[in-house]
């Protein structure tokens, strides 16, 4: 079983039309996971059934019992994060600020601090249209530590894919560098980069393949929108060369991209033209890629 | 006053409408652009402007002091993000996990646990005329953003004055960063673009500042593909759209290339007018 992170650096590049399409291709064959959960929007091409729904518990928030409180103001001197304010004679604590260290709760004499679990979202496993399966989730808005649901995400996925013997597993990446990606990164096999021939692109492209390198992991490009930007995408394809990039395809600006989002399907479904050769090939080049890797240790 | 330009889904176009509407104000009158975005700031490449300040951003982990310890684990059972562990008469701070609360270090009785600081990136500030630019970069392999994006936020409101407009170009997305980088502004924009992902990620976006009880309006960036489900929502959530920039290949081009576009595109300058109109509404 590999496992297989499409990322971007960049958002808004394609990546998650891409990665439905590969999911589409590859039939029963593949485990698919959104990771992407801030923003997930795999769903809306490959119609999950919902058909496991579970609640996501992580991190604290802390709560003051007024029964208890003597306003004493210790918690509020430890704070180092704003969260304690005082409204009509009462120490409040802001949801917002509260970063859930527990110190107030910890150092208070009448112990009316508790910490409370936070709900922080979902996680489900569903039927997809291809025939497979997508673990997938959706964050409570402002909620933290996604990259701990990513974890989860991406561990049921691996669950899932060994119990039913699966080649692959395919991860839907977040934008960023941060926590969310590299909790994405975490014990993949390759990773391809979806980037586009801006000046942001290549900006965003250059520090994401430098977070790649640290994990050591076989990277491969794909670059979208290429005709935007000629001398750019020349730009990136050298740069694809001098890191050792297997450039996987060039794909040009194509409103088909737009067009089957807008009607609920991946590109695939959509187009059975010259783009979806360049995907389907693409794929095949993805999977051989990881075949000759295998063979290769 | 302090507005954010914000979005849901990545890829909208937030950079593009701030580096020029900042642009765009400074022509007649001061204003001051941030990019909090600092995982991957863009907004510097439109500008090339002359670098007035530069320093080092770092967040306070703790060091262990062998010698003063006598393992007590107060420290380990104290810290809530499992970033002390002890292992026999070791203890081992892991900086990556820490969220500089200072619990291990004012608790520990032997005083064994000292802060550091831990570099997580670096802060740019650039000037020119009337226009202030300030932008961070997280150092990459640091996992959190958040001590970064406040840190900026602190040291823009000390170097910039108060009447100054302040515009946040914000990460996408609704987690953590983007409610450092929204939480204390007086509105935020929200950029889109009218598809299903647009939406879907513009429904996330207006949830979250409903939360955190900030005013918002939206803009329609690409306007013209996928449909017209994002104007209806906006309808029915009785959210002002107050702009619809066009999809056009000569915005995409001279976006491509790190340029301005409002003085080179028409429908793109009568579009960031309504923009400009809705913010001076706002500041009255």
């Amino acid at each position: 079983m590999k496992e297989i992170v499409i990322i971007s650096g960049k958002g808004g590049t394609g990546k998650t039309s891409l990665t439905s399409s590969f999911t589409m291709l590859s039939g029963n064959d593949l485990i698919a996971a959104d990771c992407d959960v801030d923003a997930p929007d795999m769903h809306l091409l490959l119609k999950p059934d919902l058909a496991k729904s579970y609640e996501f518990y992580s991190g604290e928030l802390a709560v003051i019992d007024y029964d208890k409180c003597t306003s004493c103001g210790i918690c509020m001197e430890v704070c180092r994060f704003d969260a304690f304010s005082i409204i009509d004679d009462l120490y409040k604590i802001s949801k917002i600020n509260c970063e859930g260290c527990a110190y107030c709760s910890y150092v208070c004499p009448e112990k009316a601090i508790e910490m409370v679990t936070q709900n922080v979202g979902k996680w489900y496993i569903s039927n997809i249209k291809s025939g497979s399966q997508m673990v997938h989730a959706h964050l409570n808005v402002g909620a933290e530590n996604s990259g701990k649901l990513v974890a989860k995400v991406k561990n049921e996925a691996r669950r899932i894919a060994k119990e039913t013997d699966k080649k692959y597993i395919l991860v839907d990446g977040s934008p960023g560098i941060g926590c969310p990606v590299i909790s994405s990164l975490t014990g993949a096999d390759f990773v391809v980069i979806v980037t586009e021939p801006t000046a942001s692109g290549i900006h965003d492209l250059k520090r994401v393949n430098d977070l790649v390198k640290r994990f050591n992991i076989k990277c491969s490009g794909i670059i979208n929108k290429c005709d935007i930007n000629p001398a750019a995408c020349r730009e990136i394809e050298d740069y694809f060369t001098a890191e050792g990039i297997h450039h996987l395809v060039s794909l040009s600006y194509d409103e088909n991209f737009t067009k089957a989002m807008t009607e609920g399907k991946t590109i695939v479904e959509y187009d059975n033209g010259e783009l979806y050769n360049k995907i389907n090939n693409a794929w095949e080049n993805i999977t051989d890629l990881l075949q000759t890797k295998g063979e290769s240790q | 006053m302090k507005i954010a330009i914000s979005s849901g889904k990545g890829g909208t176009g937030k950079t593009t409408v701030a580096s020029n509407l900042a642009s765009y104000l400074a022509d007649s009158m001061p204003v001051a652009l941030i990019d909090l975005d600092v995982e991957e700031p863009n907004s510097g490449i439109f500008f090339k402007h002359e670098l007035v300040h530069t320093e080092v951003k770092y967040k306070n982990v703790p060091d262990w002091l062998q010698d003063k310890c006598v393992p007590c684990d107060i420290c380990k059972d104290v810290c809530n993000f499992n970033a002390i562990i002890r292992l026999g008469d070791q203890i081992i701070p892991f900086p990556q996990l820490c969220h500089s609360c200072y619990a291990c270090v004012e608790l520990c009785p032997e005083k064994a646990l000292v802060m550091r600081q831990e570099r997580i990136g670096v802060l740019n500030h650039y000037n020119e005329n009337n226009l202030d630019f300030i932008e961070s970069i997280l150092d990459i392999g640091t996992e959190q953003p958040v001590p970064l994006i406040s840190q900026t936020i602190k040291y823009t409101d000390n170097a910039i004055n108060n009447d100054i407009l302040k515009i946040y170009d914000t990460p996408p997305g609704t987690s953590c960063p983007v409610i450092e980088a929204t939480k204390n502004v007086d509105l935020v924009l929200l950029v889109t673009e009218p598809t299903p992902f647009g939406l879907h990620d513009l429904k996330l976006s207006i949830e979250a500042m409903k939360e955190l009880g900030r005013p918002i309006a939206v803009i329609i960036n690409r306007y013209g593909i996928g449909n017209d489900e994002t104007e209806k929502h906006c309808k029915d959530e009785n959210i002002e759209i107050i702009a619809k920039i066009p999809n056009l290949r000569k915005i995409a081009e001279l976006y491509s290339n790190g340029t301005i576009i409002y003085n080179k595109v028409d429908q793109f300058r009568i579009e960031l007018d309504k923009v400009v109109n809705y913010i001076r509404e706002h500041l009255k």
